[in-house]
């Protein structure tokens, strides 16, 4: 199955094409955020004031990458498990968001906002940040510094890696892949020594 | 009475951590790579394949296998005849992580839980000690990553739950887990102590070689049944489906209270950094 090329920003024809399950490889330019950085985006929105990026179109990675050493342009660079970011998505949905990459299962909330506002939501791997890192071309911490590996970064990716979990359809890869697999392990297949 | 130096203790300290930062130990990679073979999902070969290929630019680019580098676990194991000179054991292991964590470029994850500010060095580490005969030390070191943490459990069961209860709890706790713990796990399980006692045998039961049976028969036999049920929840590797969900399932138990059937159930991620030393 080959990975289909996407750019980032996505437009909404790349929105509209991309189902659940289609991996990607994205290009283009994405912004970081997790915990603390969102709960300060939401908080500025709220308040009517400027974000120190225009979400418009945008995807958002939830990384918090280790130190990069002198040379390197970031650290290891793997996914969070996004839930924690559930609380504050479809306030970035409603005012922009179209992609989120991370790991892990979604709110009912939160896969609603993503048919409602046309947003997808990508799963890269998990415990992989030496691998993804290499996709990685340019990373520049644009707001938030005082958040250290949390702070906002402006990143540069050249195909990096991904699969969708949720498209604008209503699917969802989790649930999906774990149907199909259920109660296919048998003995023949024990991992064991 | 021996006597080690503090700064032999931090030092010791400070190098496995760099080491296994980098280094997936080999029954982890041994055991992905046949979780590999056998896996009969496209994607969660796929995945396999890369958490390999990851290990091994982890390897030889000296880069962080996963950039969440964990909060520094230890169990220490120290002789009756044996003293530490300088600083006192628990201070020379937080120095040794607070220069593990700054000199490996590794990320530092420690913060206060209300304020949410990061302490800024990953300490303190979270030590438990046991003192046993001889002379020596011995520093078993894990790099506990937050998201399999989050989804560990605990449960205090009845005592007529018996086995049973301690199976479905195990696999309950997984299938919520999901996709969320960066599967395929370890899974660590604690039965008996009491309400903490079961959560640290759970935590040192993920020390156990992957692939090395469990030596208590009817355990072992617990251990089997759980893997089998766990694999045929279908999350498979980073949960996009298959039959490699968990990679092993270790128990430890202990004796506990007459009233009591605690139960602590800890995940571990496919990421998973470990090792030992003894001094």
């Amino acid at each position: 199955m080959g990975a289909i090329k996407i750019a980032a920003p996505l437009s909404d024809e790349t929105i509209l094409s991309l189902k659940t399950g289609d991996e990607v490889l994205i290009s283009g330019t994405i912004y970081t955020a997790r915990d603390q950085a969102h709960f300060r985006l939401v908080k500025l929105i709220e308040d009517n004031k400027p974000l120190p990026f225009d979400l418009q179109g945008q995807i958002i990675y939830y990384v918090g990458p280790t130190p990069e050493k002198p040379g390197e342009v970031i650290g290891s660079a793997g996914p969070t498990t996004s839930y924690r970011m559930d609380k504050y998505a479809p306030t970035l949905m409603k005012y922009g968001l179209k992609g989120m990459i991370g790991k892990g299962k979604r709110s009912a909330e939160v896969k609603d906002a993503i048919k409602k506002y046309k947003s997808v939501y990508f799963g890269a791997i998990g415990g992989a940040g030496a691998l993804i890192s290499k996709t990685i071309k340019s990373s520049k911490v644009i707001a938030y510094d005082d958040l250290l590996s949390e702070a906002v970064r402006r990143l540069t990716v050249e195909n990096f890696p991904a699969i969708v979990i949720n498209d604008i359809y209503g699917g969802d890869l989790y649930e999906e892949g774990r149907k199909k697999y259920e109660n296919k392990y048998n003995y023949n297949n024990i991992i064991a020594v | 009475m021996r006597v080690i130096a503090s700064e032999e203790i931090s030092n010791t300290v400070k190098n496995l951590i760099i080491n296994s930062s980098v280094n997936l130990p080999e029954d982890t990679y041994k055991s992905l790579k046949q979780a590999s073979e056998k896996e009969i999902s496209e994607s969660g070969k796929t995945v396999l394949n890369q958490i390999l290929l990851n290990a091994d630019i982890a390897k030889t680019e000296l880069k962080p296998l996963c950039q969440d580098t964990g909060l520094a676990v230890f169990f220490v194991e120290v002789g009756k005849d044996v003293a530490v000179g300088g600083k006192n054991l628990t201070d020379a292991i937080n120095d040794g992580t607070r220069a593990g964590y700054a000199e490996g470029f590794l990320r530092k994850s420690t913060c206060d839980p209300l304020s949410r500010k990061n302490i800024g060095d990953n300490t303190p580490a979270i030590i438990h000690y046991d003192i046993n005969d001889g002379d020596k030390i011995k520093i078993m070191y894990a790099a506990k990553g937050g998201g399999s943490e989050n989804m560990s459990r605990l449960k205090m069961l009845r005592p007529s739950d018996g086995k049973d209860g301690v199976i479905d709890f195990v696999v309950e706790t997984m299938r919520e887990a999901g996709p969320n713990p960066c599967p395929p796990n370890i899974v660590g399980v604690g039965i008996g102590g009491n309400f903490e006692r079961s959560a640290i045998i759970a935590k040192k039961a993920l020390f156990r070689k992957l692939g090395a049976k469990n030596d208590d028969p009817e355990l072992a036999e617990m251990e089997s049944i759980i893997f089998e049920k766990v694999n045929n929840i279908g999350t498979g590797p980073m949960g996009f489906g298959g039959i490699c969900t968990a990679l092993g399932i270790h128990i430890i138990k202990e004796p506990c209270h007459i009233a009591s059937f605690p139960v602590a159930v800890n995940i571990e991620c496919h990421s998973h950094r470990h090792a030992e030393v003894i001094i």
